[in-house]
Formats: C-alpha cells, structure tokens, sequence
C-alpha cells in the first residue's frame, strides 16, 4: 500500500475514490457579497476490495449521500479521480457514461418514492436490461423471473403495481432492479432505515447471501452502528465533508480513536445497555457546523470534549496509527507502537 | 388494595374505522394503566396501534371514519371518553400533553417558537403576552437551547431538527402536563441528538415528576427509557410487564423475535457473523386477523388451537403484585402461580 496516496488501496480493489470533491454554489447574496459555496463533500479518499462492504457513516449532512451519488455519476464531481477497476468513472461522459452504469447500481432508502407507481414490479426489474440491450427479450424475461425468485417474490408478483407490496417487499423490487444488469458496485443508501425492524432483519439477510452468491461490491451508507458492525468489512466515519476514521471492522468496533466515533458508538441506545449505559454516554453539545464555511482545523473541534486550542487552528491529516486503521485526530498518540485514544468509550 | 390508584388507567379501549370493505377494528381492546412519574414505553411494529392508542387517549381520532367503539380512559377518576368537548380541551395540552415524531411539520411555519410555546399557558394559564413570552423563554432555556432570548423571537425553519424537537417538548411541557405521550420522537433525528433528547426527557422527569408514554419500534430506546413496557401487535396488547421483565425475560415469541433480530453492537468481536434472526413473513392485514392469535402464522411456536382461539392475558413465572409481568399467549397458560 502506497504512503503518499494514503486511502487508496492494493490491486484487490475495485473502486478507488481519491480526494472526492462535491461543492454545490449558492445563489449570491447580493451583487457585492462573496460567492459562497457549500462543502458537502470535501476530499474524501477511499477504495473498495472486491467483494467486501465498506461501511460509511455519520450523521445527517455529512456529505454520505452525497459521496454516493457522486460515485453513481447522479451529483456533480467537483474534483478528484473515481476509479472503477480500470475505468476512471468521473471523466465518462454522453454514451460511454450510459453504457458503464450498468456496472455500478444504487438501491435507494426510501422503499416508496423509489418505484413508479404506475409501471408493475416485473417492467421495473426489467427496465434496465431494456435500456441497456441485455440479452434477446426471452432471455431479460427469464432473467426477470430469475432476480425474483433470487431476491424471495413469488413469480406471479411480476404483474403486481408497487402500492400491492409492503415496504419490505418493495424494497425487495429495488434489489432485483439494482442487480438486473449484473453490477459490480452496489451502493445501498440506507436500505433498511425505512422499514420496520422485524422486515430489516430480512433484507439484511437478503443483502448478504446475494453479495456471496454474486461477488458483489457494497458501499453500505447508514447511520446505524449496530446494522453497520453486522454488515460491513471495513468502516469510514464522515464528519462535515471529511473522513475522520476509516478501519477494518474488528480494529473499528473493538476500539474506535477518534472522539466523534467514540460520541457516535456511546450513542447508541441498546438492549443490553439499558439505562447504565445511558448513564455513561459521552455528551456532545449543539449541532454540527454548517458546511458553508466550515472551520479552518478540525471540523469537529468545536464539539469535541478533549479539543484544545490547536485543534481549532490546523486542520489534522489522516494519518495511519496501526494498518489500515487511519484517524484524523492529532490528539491519537502513538505510544510503543499501540494507539492512544484521546476519549475512551465508556464501559468498555 | 395498597397500591396508588394509578394517574391514567385505560380498559378495553376498542377503536374501529369505517371503511369501503366494512368495519374494521384497529384497537381490539387495550388496557394499560400509568402511574404518576413513571414512563411507560409502547413497542411494536408500524400498524400495530400504538399511535392509534396515543391519538384515541386524547380522543384526536378522526371522526369519521373512525370511531372509539367501546372502553374507558380513566384520568384522575374522570372517565375521558364521557368529558364535553369542552373539557377535553381544557385537558389537551394542559394536563396531558403530546409530541409527535416529525418536529418540521408539527410546529406552524408562520409563528415563532415564542408564540407558540406561549400559546398554551395564554390558553389553559390565561397569562398574558408578555408574560407567557417570559415563560416561553424560561421553557427554552429548560430544554437546553442556547441563546433563548434570541431563539425565542425566531421561526421554526431558523432552527435544527434537534432544536425543534425541543421547542415541541417546551411546548408540550408549557403547562407543567401530568402526562406527556411522546410519540417516535426521535425517529427523524441522528442517534447523537436522540440521545441529548433521551437525556432531556429523563431529567425533566425527575424535576417535574411527569409520567412520560413513549410510543417507539426501538428497543435499544426501550431499555434505556421504560420503566414498564406494553408490546403490541395487530390492535392488541399481547406483553405487558416491566422493562427488565420483558427484555430480559420476553413471554411472547413476537416479543422474543423482535429482540433477536436487532443487530447487537459487538457482533464483530465473535469468531464468526452469523445471520440475523428473522421474524418470517410480515403483520397480516387487518382482514385477515381471523379469530385466533394475530401472530400465528409467523409464531415459530404456534400450537393448533392458537389458530382458533385467542389467547387471554396470562401472568408470566416472574410475575409480581408490585410488577405484574403478563403475556397473551397460549404457551403461558399456567406459568404464573
């Protein structure tokens, strides 16, 4: 693994994303006042072995969604290279970007607004063999028939509209979409938030036994640790725009490093925990910056309960404490070759 | 009897909606009692009832189509379901009180967060302007949010899904309420902001003595919040008992699956990922509840008769006077002594 390019990965990859930049410009607000521009995503650098599941986590503004969509070729690259196995996916355009989205699909969150209503489950799953000009058109039907029975609805459900299904089922159709080209990437943008907890269960099963069967690739975007530490290989933290952890899973979840994945985990209401747990949560004040102007250091020191005065003045690399486990946090200390976490999870 | 009367006691509460396909019954008769401080969570599955039971308290059931058929909702010796209009309004808001999960669209886009937390106390405390803007300031400052004075004088849209959750429980809390019905609220908020709503509810328990009803699919919540837990499923209570009771110990194999098939945090400590355990199939739709148990065709465990007959309450092995552990299944029958 290179040191200069830090987070992209060996040969084994199949998506390599280095220093992604997604800026969106706002509409000025007056004819003197600057132009200012909202930091969604802001230099984000992963990779993907084929075959795993990287997890990417944060809250609600954190540039998650955004990342993915940009991998999908759906938001605006602002800078950076997108790498899929040999093909550098930010520069395709016109034909030659349709023609590669057969390779990289997403399956949405919202199991209802991501089916047209008016088309039966069968024509959705077949829709994109269709645009694609996969195979003769007995062959998509068979194909068809088959990503049913392969993600658990009955044959004849094909003839069905989307409002016949239960969220479960409908996302069900949204996996059997996603797969119909034979993808190699699938982004799954918080699959299972929707839906009840006995249904997740189900598709979270369902996800996996078809990423064993298939070889697929994931980038698994959630907010929920606990499905997360189930699903994934590997894990990023996003904060504001930026990674600040990225760890294979075990490393991760047996010892997070930096404070915002140490609040995050601590958060984490569970049945065993119960109020004990509640009792010794880490507090963090107030809301996340806005992304417009954030911070100059680190983004998170305004709500970080071990910060001092330098954190706000530099912003801190990525910098790799044990291997692959990479941290942006100065306050990590390396102390005999083990990783020294700034704030501790409590209870542990 | 030495036990205190309890603050709300609700019997056999029935709620039917009349539709194109006949009547259907939502609520098949609910019973649940809260005493005063105490936070009584309801779990189960979306469509079960538990927002319904919420609404049918506060008698906010849409009229028509729905309907509550039958039952008693005793609040201080006072049965609700027979109070005028009147005085379920001067009860609304007042003495029980109710927040709902979306914080965007539950709080008015045209008024400020002072107008309408001051709303209530103008109503039910008859304060005036000034000072039921005082006291909207106060509430502000209560439920942690920075700057009230300022904050105080802008509109919801000025504020983060977080501060408007908590302007919704000052609000809610205006009127010092005996009861406060929390329904999902935190579902639309990030898991750091649940947990400083969770802390906010728990501390402002203490200081004011308010019993909370914190309607949730989470059990992570469960266990951090309840005190005592009401599972429900299809219209119906099928577990009941306290929090440690029914986690630890669930009499009910739907209270048992939706348990198990929560990922735990730690899983990647095991040698080996395992698959989740799943609950088969899906809630069965109202149509279709026949006249045994509801869960039946997903129970793991169901015998013959559970097709045909629906179980009653039976009191579980752990089961106390002082904490009463009981389960509407046909395997319990004969637990309790």
């Amino acid at each position: 693994m290179s040191k200069l390019n830090p987070l992209v990965g060996a040969a084994t990859s199949l998506l390599q994303v280095h220093d992604l930049q997604v800026h969106f410009p706002l509409p000025k607000a007056g004819w003197f006042a600057p132009p200012e521009v909202v930091r969604a995503v802001d230099g984000v650098s992963f990779s993907i072995a084929r075959g795993t599941t990287l997890a990417l986590v944060g809250e609600s503004g954190s540039g998650k969604t955004t990342t993915a969509l940009a991998l999908m070729r759906l938001a605006p690259i602002t800078a950076g290279q997108v790498q899929l196995g040999d093909t550098a996916l930010g520069a395709l355009q016109g034909e030659a970007l349709r023609a590669a989205r057969r390779r990289f699909q997403i399956i949405f969150q919202d199991p209802f607004s991501s089916l047209n209503p008016r088309e039966r489950a069968g024509a959705t799953v077949r829709a994109p063999l269709d645009l694609m000009q996969v195979g003769t058109p007995q062959e998509r039907n068979a194909r068809v028939a088959e990503l049913f029975q392969a993600v658990g609805l009955r044959p004849e459900q094909q003839q069905l509209f989307p409002h016949q299904f239960s969220g479960g089922q409908r996302q069900r159709i949204n996996i059997a979409r996603a797969l119909a080209t034979n993808p190699e990437l699938v982004v799954c943008d918080e699959p299972v938030s929707a839906l009840d907890i006995a249904i997740r269960a189900q598709i979270l099963n369902l996800l996996v036994r078809l990423q064993k069967e298939r070889g697929l690739t994931y980038l698994f975007i959630s907010h929920d640790m606990a499905v997360v530490e189930h699903i994934c290989e590997e894990i990023a933290v996003m904060y504001l725009g930026q990674i600040v952890e990225r760890a294979p899973r075990q490393a991760f979840f047996a010892r997070p490093l930096h404070p915002y994945s140490v609040a995050l985990m601590s958060a984490v209401p569970t049945v065993h925990g119960g109020r004990a747990r509640a009792a010794q949560r880490i507090q963090l004040s107030g809301d996340p910056p806005s992304p417009i102007n954030p911070p100059p250091g680190c983004r998170f020191a305004g709500r970080c309960p071990v910060a001092e005065a330098a954190c706000s003045a530099e912003l801190p690399p990525l910098r790799e404490i044990a291997p692959g486990h990479w941290v942006r946090c100065r306050r990590v200390e390396v102390v005999d070759g083990g990783a020294i976490a700034p704030l501790e999870l409590p209870g542990v | 009897m030495t036990a205190p009367q309890p603050l709300l006691e609700v019997r056999d509460l029935r709620v039917e909606f009349k539709t194109r396909r006949g009547t259907a019954l939502v609520l098949g008769g609910v019973d649940l009692a809260l005493k005063a401080g105490e936070t009584l969570c309801v779990v189960g599955e979306s469509g079960c009832g538990k927002s319904m039971t919420a609404l049918a308290l506060l008698r906010l059931i849409p009229t028509p189509p729905g309907r509550i058929s039958a039952g008693q909702v005793m609040f201080q010796g006072e049965d609700l379901l027979q109070a005028s209009d009147e005085r379920m309004r001067a009860v609304r808001g007042n003495r029980i009180s109710m927040i709902f999960q979306e914080p965007m669209t539950s709080l008015n886009p045209v008024f400020t967060v002072g107008d309408q937390i001051g709303e209530s106390l103008r109503l039910h405390a008859g304060l005036d302007a000034a000072a039921a803007r005082a006291q909207a300031i106060e509430m502000l400052r209560q439920v942690g949010i920075a700057a009230p004075e300022r904050r105080v004088d802008e509109y919801p849209h000025q504020l983060s899904g977080g501060m408007r959750q908590r302007v919704m429980i000052a609000m809610a809390l205006a009127c010092r309420p005996d009861i406060l019905i929390a329904d999902e609220p935190t579902t639309a908020l990030d898991v750091t902001v649940q947990a400083q709503i969770f802390d906010l509810l728990r501390e402002l328990q203490r200081d004011k003595g308010t019993a909370i009803v914190l309607i949730t699919h989470d059990m992570g919540a469960v266990a951090e919040m309840a005190d005592r837990v009401l599972v429900m499923y299809a219209g119906r209570v099928v577990e009941e008992g306290h929090a440690t009771q029914v986690l630890g110990q669930p009499g009910h194999p739907y209270t048992q699956g939706l348990i198990d098939c929560l990922p735990e945090l730690g899983s990647s400590q095991q040698s080996e990922r395992h698959d989740l355990a799943e609950i088969a199939g899906m809630v069965p739709s109202i149509w279709e509840l026949g006249t045994g148990c509801a869960f039946r065709e997903r129970c793991p465990q169901a015998l013959a008769r559970c097709a045909h007959e629906l179980p009653p309450m039976f009191a579980l092995a752990d089961s106390t006077t002082a904490a009463p552990h009981r389960s509407a299944c046909w395997l319990r029958q004969g637990d309790g002594a």
